[in-house]
């Protein structure tokens, strides 16, 4: 596992205080996405620490999704849609050849901005992933994992009696939990959110903030996120992105209490966005 | 400065406008109204006028037809004397097969008129039951041959002419060289009716027996199986083939020219005039391939041929009406891009694909011209038992009785258009049915 040895991508990361311990899980470098001849992202260097929440912040169109889409590749379900540079996942560039992309994102689950559980009964949501790769042995060694995994979402005690019913019945913030649950399930390393609680009232948000803190012991968790202040509720790092590019990056704290940049100010003191 | 006081005018000119505005809204108001009104009115002839017409349709044919559902039949006490039938009384089938039935079926119609004399009156006579009634006598014999030796009463058809007299749809006041029955016979068929000897049974000849030449034998069974075979064909043939080219297309295929081609050339081939698919069936699969004429595999293949673009366009909307999200979700837990199209795509697309898939069938249930080209106009008797057996369908025999001069085929090419219209309609209804039960699923 790459530890310290590896360069941090700015001079405020340098200089920061935790940074000994700093244990990067997900390293991209020179990372550009263009969609045709447009370019979205130019040349992205983030390090994303492991079992920490990192925030990606920034104005709508600053591509903070496409950011987020290319560290589980899901940008390659679109045609005209190109990345270069390098994203490293523990160290191993996640576009090798022997890296296999459904590999890839068994390992890098994902959550939506639209809760989009599968049309099918709440057990089966959840046990869609382990079931496509192989992860149960047993009917009763699937039960577990389901069980678990709601359990960890936070969601067990709300449908422990109809895990048959469909998961499209659930109420939107239960069928944001349930869709982190049916993540959970694979044993993902990393987590991406793209703005997981944008469609939520503000008691379902609060339930998938608690959720994702209690997440960050097992998992690696990159969220795309609207609200600044929920950036800072959330996030131990938080990165800035304006018009494709990275501005600034950092701890949470310093990001929001003295921001390097002058954009990043204007941003997060509300003057544009 | 000049630059303000031009706004300054345009502000004031604005200003001045507002309560004129408002008056010429209320002004104008009224005939906005109006307009939706006439509008609405437009469309309510529209519907008044499809429905009109829709009901001119049903009701011309279901005016002319429903006698058809009916045959005037006449009951005899026919004796069949072993000599007739089997002189050497072994029950041989082939001699019970061959043997003659006419004679019988003469003599119990001549016991009933005694006064009958003459070689011409005894003509006219014969022909007030139907000429087909000897298969029916045969059947029986052959069906159980301990009969022969004793008198029988059974009902039989009356010739067609006989029938159409009974239904009035022949005038006995015009002049008797301008009608197919003689005064005779007239008289005939009216002492009959006054011995209660004429029933009027529902015609189940028309719904177990093949073509024939005559109108009272002639039922709609054969074309009824011939369409079945055909249909079966078709879709066997044209659904898995227009669901994995849909599947491709949406699912798999890059987007570029070449399947843009081929997606312009779909879109074409639906409006491509059938009959120029039974010339292709004809040159093809009879010229090339040397597959047998009038058989429901080639009708089934041309069919399929014509469906195929319709089911393919049928499922690529459906597959386009699968919400993203779902393939995103599928492939975001690391499913393959086959596991996302068979775990939750193809599910949600099918109620679409079946809808799609049904109405084709529907289409090609009544489809004509192309099966006229492979030679499923031939008149056939038989039923068919097989895929490779000459075969008529359902809207070809509707075409043959529509051009058949029998005064009898008239109401008779009506009922084979309403047993089309029931059969097209159960289609439909299925086509609904699966609909919402796929999509109330949750």
């Amino acid at each position: 596992m790459t530890t310290t040895t590896q360069i941090p991508a700015t001079a405020s990361a340098l200089k920061h205080k935790r940074m000994e311990q700093f244990e990067p899980s997900v390293v991209a470098r020179k990372v550009s996405v263009f969609y045709g001849e447009k370019q979205a992202l130019f040349d992205v260097d983030l390090d994303i620490g492991r079992h920490e929440v990192t925030a990606l912040i920034g104005p709508s169109g600053c591509g903070k999704s496409t950011f987020l889409r290319c560290l589980n590749r899901m940008n390659d379900t679109i045609p005209i849609c190109r990345v270069t540079g390098k994203i490293s996942l523990y160290g191993k560039d996640i576009h090798d050849p022997d890296i296999d992309v459904v590999h890839l994102r068994a390992r890098v689950g994902m959550v939506f901005q639209k809760p989009n559980p599968f049309p099918k009964s709440i057990y089966e949501n959840v046990a869609y992933g382990p079931r496509i790769h192989g992860l149960a042995a047993s009917k009763a060694e699937m039960d577990e994992i389901v069980l678990t995994s709601l359990d960890k979402a936070g969601l067990l005690g709300e449908v422990k009696d109809r895990l048959t019913e469909p998961g499209t019945g659930l109420s939107g913030g239960q069928q944001q939990r349930l869709c982190i649950a049916r993540a959970i399930a694979v044993g993902p390393e990393v987590i991406l959110m793209d703005e997981p609680c944008s469609a939520l009232d503000p008691i379902a948000t609060a339930k998938i903030e608690e959720l994702i803190d209690e997440l960050r012991e097992n998992f690696t968790i990159v969220i795309v996120t609207h609200s600044m202040q929920q950036a800072a509720r959330v996030s131990q790092r938080t990165a800035f992105f304006h018009l494709g590019v990275l501005v600034e990056t950092g701890e949470t704290e310093d990001i929001f209490t003295t921001p390097k940049d002058k954009r990043t100010q204007d941003y997060i003191t509300g003057r544009f966005g | 400065m000049s630059d303000l006081a031009i706004r300054n005018v345009g502000m004031t000119s604005a200003m001045d406008a507002t309560t004129t505005n408002s008056q010429r809204v209320a002004a104008g108001l009224k005939g906005r109204y109006a307009a939706e009104r006439r509008f609405k009115a437009y469309g309510v002839l529209a519907i008044a006028f499809a429905l009109a017409c829709l009901m001119l349709l049903m009701w011309t044919i279901v005016s002319h037809g429903y006698t058809a559902f009916v045959q005037t039949m006449v009951r005899l006490e026919i004796t069949l004397y072993p000599q007739d039938i089997d002189p050497d009384g072994k029950r041989d089938r082939d001699v019970l097969s061959t043997a003659d039935y006419r004679t019988p079926i003469r003599q119990a119609v001549a016991d009933l008129f005694p006064d009958v004399q003459g070689r011409s009156d005894q003509r006219q006579l014969d022909a007030l039951v139907s000429p087909g009634a000897v298969f029916l006598i045969r059947d029986m014999v052959m069906a159980d041959p301990s009969i022969v030796g004793k008198r029988v009463s059974i009902t039989i058809p009356v010739s067609d002419d006989l029938d159409q007299l009974n239904k009035g749809y022949i005038n006995p006041n015009v002049a008797e060289a301008d009608r197919k029955v003689s005064d005779k016979q007239i008289a005939w068929f009216q002492r009959l009716k006054d011995r209660g000897l004429i029933e009027t049974n529902f015609n189940t000849i028309l719904f177990t027996m093949g073509d024939s030449r005559e109108p009272e034998l002639a039922g709609l069974w054969g074309a009824t199986v011939g369409s079945f075979f055909t249909l079966a064909v078709t879709i066997a043939l044209a659904f898995p083939i227009a669901v994995m080219t849909a599947t491709y297309l949406e699912e798999f295929a890059p987007k570029n020219r070449w399947t843009q081609l081929i997606e312009v050339n779909i879109n074409n081939l639906a409006a491509v005039p059938s009959i120029v698919f039974g010339l292709l069936g004809l040159a093809v699969f009879l010229g090339f391939f040397g597959l047998p004429r009038s058989a429901p595999l080639v009708g089934g293949m041309v069919l399929a041929l014509i469906t195929l673009p319709t089911v393919i366009i049928a499922s690529r909307a459906a597959f386009k009406s699968v919400p993203p999200s779902i393939r995103e979700a599928a492939l975001g837990l690391g499913a393959s891009r086959l596991q996302t199209v068979t775990d939750h795509v193809l599910p949600l697309a099918m109620p679409g694909i079946l809808t799609g898939a049904i109405i084709g069938m529907a289409h090609a249930l009544g489809e004509t011209a192309p099966l006229l080209m492979i030679g499923m106009v031939a008149f056939i008797v038989d039923i068919p038992g097989g895929l490779t057996d000459p075969a008529t369908v359902l809207p070809v025999q509707v075409y043959l009785w529509s051009d058949s001069p029998e005064r009898a085929f008239v109401e008779r090419t009506s009922a084979a258009i309403m047993v089309l219209l029931v059969f097209l309609f159960a289609m439909n209804a299925v086509a609904v049915l699966l609909r919402r039960r796929f999509e109330r699923r949750w």
